[in-house]
């Protein structure tokens, strides 16, 4: 076997072995692994120096490609991102540490071989893989009940999408006889002569609209984010979603445009964005509202998938970057607030100019990133998926596309506007937000907005990979 | 690149971009300042190249840089007659802002100047962008900025004033990303110059003007859509209002001539009588409402939603005189609104009040003030001998060329600017003066820096426009015989209904290359 196909994989299990070992070996004042975040970072290098790297394992259903390779280097990231931002959680005891990084990792390790699976089956046991230790870290938020409560819910939803999934892959074996993808893509997928093959694959495909928070699996999503913890939401928010983008966009090579499948994906993008819009405008928890809002920006990733289009595919793939770090600067602000690991409402923000003028900023450029204007990196992903959708004839959907813009301009707004224009209760705590904190804020925001100015090169990645896709 | 040596427009987007940076090395707030004032002024040499300009219609001081070639954008600059005054006044008006600003700002200074900076260099972006997405990228960048001027440095009603301003604007502009995108599909890029070289059926013209048309009709404003612009005005520090008068407001105008003419030609002649309608119930009720106003800044903005009804009506009667008289109201309204939205800060530091009330009687104690605000005032109600006689003599001839009916109802306008502006200088100079004003001082030396070259201005377009027409007149006729040409390429005419037009197609589409499909990124399954 050629271990250097694996290298990002290898790396990431090894860092699960070395917690799993250090959790097991520890002394009592074992204060976590302190050592983590510098591996994160060398992970994120040993992800990316294998960009190129292509070739088939495991009876070939394992495919490394241009594909796997970028989400590999974007799970590494978002989990070294997490690292850092979870290294001081509050709300987690000491002796918890070094088994809640373990789990974070192994969820990481999960979505890594999730974004080379090729085969529908290696798909599911990966998609377990990253989502088991999930449900294990979910209630871990000191004696908060809501923690419970979130963890009941993710693990309840979950088990139902997954049987569901699992029953819609049961239906594509039977009637389309083959579990590889590369096999599906030749078969026919039309409602008039395999039905049955059709509703398998929007079953199936419903297990990773969970994981998306796409309308309607999508009502787990503000209530986990809102019971868990500030550091946990931030990795539940971004990273297993890669995973679920990454699945996508490689099923996506399956569908055609025009097709049944593609006109559902349509029309639940469509509801995806609005529903998700409406209802995060009347949020007053950030957590619940970015949980919302995540709900409308899985129906923008769909709009790249709609289209079957190698730029659409491209598109989509590095919007679910852009999301990752988007989403991931807005949560590493709202983690830095909340001192004590509570929930942050809008009011909470208040004054934060006074408080911190830099988490103030890093702030701002993530909630304009959110609602996609330039010069951030969320104005260049979501115009590559208009103009994919608007290419391949889904001009609807751009309109309904850009009037939910319009909509998700008001609550993404409130953000900035309670941190620089409303001044904070005089009663309220201090918060002591150290310089280095505030400069880690500032490196993703300044991500945030390279990627705006310069997307050109990460782009190209991505449309490498979505031309490698299609044949 | 350029004669000048150096690349002119990029050096007057990045100076300020680079400038605003540097300014978070910056603690005191006095060094700000002076910085900021040294950046202005650098700004305005940098522009003084642009002075070589030679008027051929065409786009000069050109650079295009590959941005993102995956999708054939480009980083695509150019000036022409219908932008190069544009992109003079943003340069002029870094460093006055900054000067009127001096004392009025007396919190978070660092970042007023920073927002400052932004805007400037979003500003000379959207008057020199000619890729779509770059066209775009700016017109969307200025709202952060203008945003926080307004809700962080505002009056008292900052909040609900900041919050329409942005949502208004931002909602109307969603349309226009659809239309780019739309564009690009069907014209096969983002490069302006290149979509106006072609002609698209009369259907796409349709929705995409009406698309686009929204977007520059928030942000001129056009009655009904200009409620947030009294509130925005009124809120605003004295700065913030001035760069919006003056340069905000002129990117709907500009985004009519650059984008609605010559890429729906047919569109644009057949919505020309409905966008004139609301040109002259834009001035109709713009002067009407400022005749009514207690607050002088709010007289002063509906004043504005009234002059910005005249660039308009220039620019829908199509004509070469209309059109050019609107350009040249682009730049008056600009010098003129923005000089007395400076005054108004001014007397505002004053008095601590915008009412006209407690501002009455100032010729007495004030006499360089009112010079200046006679001045200003008489520039609003076009005055013959200041420049915005010139501009709106222009508009009318042009109106009254194509339309009497247009024409007639256009001229009480003018005489309601009369009304107002004068009724506002008789109570400002001569009303009831109040005792403690005897305290207030005339115009000090920073003043009397930052209104005479406004000052100048006046006079210098109010006695001699003929330079400025010369600059500007070739660039007209290339969009307006753009237009005319198109329209017959594709067999429009304006008294066709609009059943028929929509059957119109470009049959010279093959030969230039826009036939569809298009060879697109997007189109093909690889």
């Amino acid at each position: 076997m050629n271990f250097d196909l694996v290298m990002p994989e290898l790396f990431q299990l090894l860092v699960v072995v070395a917690l799993f070992v250090q959790s097991v070996v520890r002394g009592r004042d074992d204060t976590g692994p302190r050592w983590l975040p510098v591996v994160a970072i060398i992970g994120v290098v040993v992800a990316a120096s294998k960009l190129g790297a292509q070739g088939v394992l495991f009876e070939d259903v394992y495919r490394v490609d241009a594909l796997s390779q970028f989400f590999k280097v974007a799970i590494s990231l978002g989990f070294c991102v997490t690292v850092i931002n979870a290294q001081n959680q509050p709300t987690l005891e000491t002796q918890k540490r070094t088994d809640y990084f373990m789990m974070l990792s192994l969820s990481a390790w999960g979505l890594m071989l999730l974004a080379s699976a090729a085969e529908l089956i290696t798909l599911y046991l990966a998609l377990e893989l990253s989502s088991y230790s999930l449900y294990a870290l979910i209630p871990l938020r000191g004696n908060d009940r809501r923690a419970s409560e979130a963890a009941i819910k993710y693990i309840l939803f979950g088990a139902v999408v997954t049987a569901v999934a699992l029953y819609g892959l049961s239906y594509i074996m039977a009637s389309q006889h083959t579990t590889y993808i590369q096999g599906l893509m030749e078969k026919t997928w039309s409602m008039a002569e395999n039905p049955m093959a059709v509703v398998g694959l929007t079953l199936f495909l419903g297990g990773f609209f969970y994981k998306l928070a796409l309308f309607p699996f999508h009502f787990w999503c503000p209530d986990v984010y809102e019971g868990t913890s500030n550091e946990t939401a931030a990795y539940v928010a971004t990273v297993p979603k890669l995973g679920a983008v990454v699945v996508l966009v490689r099923l996506s090579s399956v569908l055609s445009p025009g097709m049944e499948v593609t006109n559902i994906l349509a029309i639940l993008a469509a509801l995806s964005m609005t529903i998700g819009n409406l209802t995060a405008l009347v949020q007053k928890d950030v957590k619940r509202l970015l949980g919302y809002s995540s709900v409308s920006h899985a129906g923008y990733v769909m709009l790249g998938l709609v289209s079957g289009t190698a730029a659409g595919l491209s598109a989509a793939t590095f919007y679910a970057l852009v999301y990752l770090l988007m989403n991931l600067t807005c949560f590493y602000v709202i983690s830095r607030i909340a001192v004590n690991g509570e929930n942050v409402t809008l009011n909470g923000l208040n004054g934060l100019y006074r408080k911190s003028p830099g988490l103030a900023l890093v702030l701002a450029v993530s909630a304009f990133a959110l609602v996609g204007l330039p010069p951030t990196a969320g104005f260049a992903g979501k115009l590559f998926l208009l103009a994919s959708a608007w290419d391949h004839g889904y001009n609807w959907l751009v309109i309904v596309a850009v009037l939910n813009t319009a909509i998700a301009i008001y609550y993404y707004l409130n953000l900035v506007r309670h941190a620089y224009t409303e001044e904070s209760d005089a009663a309220a705590p201090a918060t002591s937000i150290s310089s280095g904190q505030v400069a880690m804020g500032g490196i993703l925001a300044a991500c945030v907005l390279l990627l705006g100015v310069l997307p050109a090169p990460i782009y190209d990645l991505a449309l490498t990979a979505g031309k490698a896709l299609l044949p | 690149m350029t004669d000048a040596g150096y690349p002119v427009i990029s050096s007057l987007i990045f100076l300020p971009l680079a400038a605003s940076v540097a300014l978070f090395f910056i603690r005191q707030d006095g060094f700000v300042r002076g910085f900021t004032l040294v950046v202005g002024i650098l700004e305005c040499l940098l522009a003084l190249p642009l002075f070589g300009y030679v008027p051929n219609g065409g786009y000069q001081f050109e650079e295009t840089v590959a941005w993102i070639p995956a999708w054939d954008i480009t980083y695509h600059l150019a000036v022409d007659g219908l932008s190069l005054f544009m992109v003079m006044l943003t340069a002029v008006l870094l460093p006055l802002c900054v000067l009127c600003s001096w004392t009025y700002i007396g919190k978070r200074i660092k970042e007023f100047h920073f927002c400052l900076l932004l805007m400037t260099a979003a500003c000379v972006g959207v008057f020199t962008a000619l890729d779509f997405v770059l066209f775009y990228v700016f017109w969307e960048a200025m709202l952060v900025p203008m945003y926080l001027l307004i809700a962080v440095w505002g009056g008292p009603e900052r909040k609900y004033a900041s919050i329409k301003f942005f949502l208004y604007t931002l909602a109307g502009s969603t349309l226009l990303l659809a239309a780019i995108v739309a564009f690009r599909t069907v014209g096969g890029t983002f490069d302006i110059t290149v979509l106006t070289s072609k002609t698209f059926s009369f259907e796409f013209q349709f929705w995409t003007f009406l698309a686009m048309a929204l977007a520059f009709a928030v942000k001129v404003p056009m009655f009904p859509l200009h409620t947030w612009l009294p509130a925005a005005h009124v809120q605003a520090p004295s700065a913030g209002s001035v760069i919006l008068a003056a340069v905000l407001l002129k990117m709907g105008t500009y985004g009519f001539l650059r984008l609605c003419l010559p890429l729906a030609p047919a569109a644009s002649v057949y919505f020309a009588p409905m966008m004139i309608a609301v040109s002259i119930a834009s001035i109709l009720y713009g002067g009407l409402i400022a005749l009514g106003q207690k607050d002088i800044k709010k007289l002063v903005a509906y004043s504005s939603v009234a002059h910005m009804g005249f660039v308009t009506l220039g620019i829908f009667v199509l004509t070469q005189r209309g059109v050019e008289g609107a350009i040249l109201q682009m730049l008056n309204h600009g010098i003129t609104t923005g000089a007395l939205f400076m005054l108004i800060g001014l007397i505002y530091e004053r008095s601590h009040s915008r009412e006209i009330v407690d501002n009455q009687g100032l010729g007495k104690f004030m006499p360089a003030f009112m010079f200046f605000w006679g001045l200003f005032s008489l520039s609003s109600l076009a005055f013959p001998g200041t420049n915005s006689f010139v501009g709106e003599v222009l508009v009318l001839a042009g109106t009254f060329e194509v339309n009497n009916w247009a024409g007639f109802l256009a001229i009480p306008g003018a005489m309601l600017a009369a009304a107002y502006m004068l009724r506002l200088m008789q109570k400002v100079a001569w009303g009831d003066p109040s005792s403690y004003k005897k305290k207030w001082g005339d115009l000090n030396g920073r003043e009397w820096i930052y209104l005479m070259p406004m000052a100048f201005l006046v006079f210098y377009i109010g006695f001699a426009p003929g330079p400025a027409l010369r600059m500007i007149s070739p660039s007209i006729t290339t969009v307006l015989t753009t237009v005319e040409q198109k329209n017959q390429t594709l067999g429009f005419h304006k008294d066709m209904p609009l059943a028929e037009c929509m059957q119109l197609e470009p049959t010279a589409r093959v030969a230039d290359g826009a036939a569809s499909p298009v060879s697109l990124p997007g189109k093909e399954r690889l």
